[in-house]
């Protein structure tokens, strides 16, 4: 039977807004919280440390994020979890994310000039106090737009969770389709929800940006 | 971890997945080309001081860069045939992917171009030079030569990304991959091997464009 597309339909999509942004929340804190840990090793004073940092980043920018998924999907199993999709999801898109955050985070932290580094140190205060204290606190306000920036690109990346059947905005905006028929309104509606989620952002890092610039 | 791995039938399939890869590479290839093509025009549309040039190319970036790929791709599949076209997967992958990546591509391409000095531009005119020639080598040329890296950190993307494609059943690495794991139901052996075929793919594009920036932009020397 086919249905037409209605209020119920139109609620249906916008109820499933809330796991996208929920899975978008979700990769933004892991990722965030892997990628400080991968930034602080990635600018580390011992080799090793950046070394596995430097490749921790080159391998997941060149991986499809949809093969980390699946990967992730599968290998849960293997390891006698259970297949569960949101936290495959939860797990790829934070190894993912935080590899963008570590190279990200790294330019910021080592945008913030050597003199505070000799400023601190002439101070006495040790590594982790001159990182805690001086370094990352000055790098947040660099860091800050292009952080936003990237969770657009997040956002949108929520929606590959729909592949591994992870019921998101994606997925309900196929299942609608099922049902109405109606492919042109249904994406064009779902692209205008993701539009009106990662233009304010974009809107938003721009902002930040011409702030910043002004500032300096 | 009572499993143990077995490669062999991803082996034994690897003709089929090297088929794949060459799709994957094709697609990337042209959507790069036709993506380029589109960022340039878009990106002088961009920076024109015509209104009418200016604002749909603006509509058309912001568009395509704030809504997933997924769901534009979804968008050319199953929505264009309810308006009378219809699109062979491979074909739609490719309007769709060519679509998504030229309007990063503008948006790069543009950035070039207002790095551009205006004095440059003033001088060339004041010389006489043809307008074509002032938009080829005034303009794009200097333009491209300060954005390649970030063009081709976005062509590594786009190589990436044709992996979705595999969703409207287009047979690129992705989707022989989804096939073959259906068949012998080895579906982490299966895409443990196509994430390393995918590295491999995307280091030989990061040492390609290396090159194309040493050898053809910085060869010719900085006005």
């Amino acid at each position: 039977m086919i249905r037409e597309f209605g209020t119920v339909e139109f609620l249906y999509l916008l109820g499933a807004m809330r796991w996208t942004l929920g899975l978008s929340i979700v990769a933004f804190v892991g990722g965030g919280i892997v990628g400080l840990l991968i930034a602080l090793l990635r600018v580390s004073p011992w080799a090793p440390f950046r070394w596995l940092a430097t490749a921790y980043i080159q391998l997941f920018q060149a991986t499809p994020l949809l093969m980390l998924l699946f990967l992730v999907f599968f290998g849960l199993a293997l390891v006698g979890l259970s297949q569960d999709a949101f936290s495959s999801v939860t797990i790829a898109l934070t190894c993912y994310a935080s590899a963008y955050f570590g190279e990200i985070w790294r330019g910021s932290i080592q945008a913030v000039p050597q003199t505070q580094w000799q400023g601190s140190a002439a101070l006495g205060f040790s590594y982790l106090e001159q990182m805690r204290h001086v370094v990352l606190p000055q790098s947040v306000r660099i860091a800050t737009p292009p952080t936003v920036g990237f969770m657009v690109q997040l956002v949108k990346n929520t929606s590959l969770a729909s592949i591994i059947g992870f019921h998101e905005l994606t997925h309900a905006a196929q299942y609608v389709n099922n049902v109405t028929l109606k492919p042109i309104l249904v994406y064009g509606i779902v692209g205008a929800m993701y539009f009106a989620v990662c233009f304010p952002l974009y809107l938003l890092s721009r902002r930040l940006e011409e702030k910043f610039n002004a500032d300096r | 971890m009572d499993y143990t791995f077995q490669f062999g039938s991803v082996w034994a399939a690897m003709p089929r997945l090297i088929e794949g890869a060459k799709l994957t590479i094709t697609l990337s290839v042209a959507t790069i080309g036709i993506g380029l093509l589109i960022g340039i025009l878009c990106a002088l549309a961009r920076t024109s001081h015509r209104a009418w040039l200016r604002r749909p190319a603006a509509v058309y970036v912001e568009a395509i860069r704030n809504t997933p790929f997924l769901i534009q791709l979804f968008m050319i599949y199953f929505g264009l045939p309810s308006l009378g076209v219809r699109l062979e997967p491979v074909q739609a992958a490719l309007v769709g992917m060519s679509i998504n990546c030229g309007a990063y591509a503008t948006e790069i391409v543009r950035a070039g171009i207002d790095a551009v000095p205006r004095g440059q531009l003033e001088a060339a005119r004041a010389m006489g030079f043809p307008v074509p020639s002032i938009v080829r080598h005034v303009i794009l040329f200097p333009a491209l030569r300060a954005v390649f890296p970030a063009l081709a950190s976005q062509f590594i993307l786009v190589m990436l990304g044709s992996a979705v494609v595999s969703t409207v059943s287009v047979e690129e690495l992705t989707g022989v991959a989804h096939l073959i794991e259906t068949e012998n139901f080895r579906p982490f052996e299966v895409y443990l091997v196509v994430t390393a075929m995918y590295l491999a793919i995307a280091f030989t594009f990061k040492v390609v464009f290396a090159a194309v920036d040493r050898f053809y932009f910085q060869a010719r020397g900085r006005a």
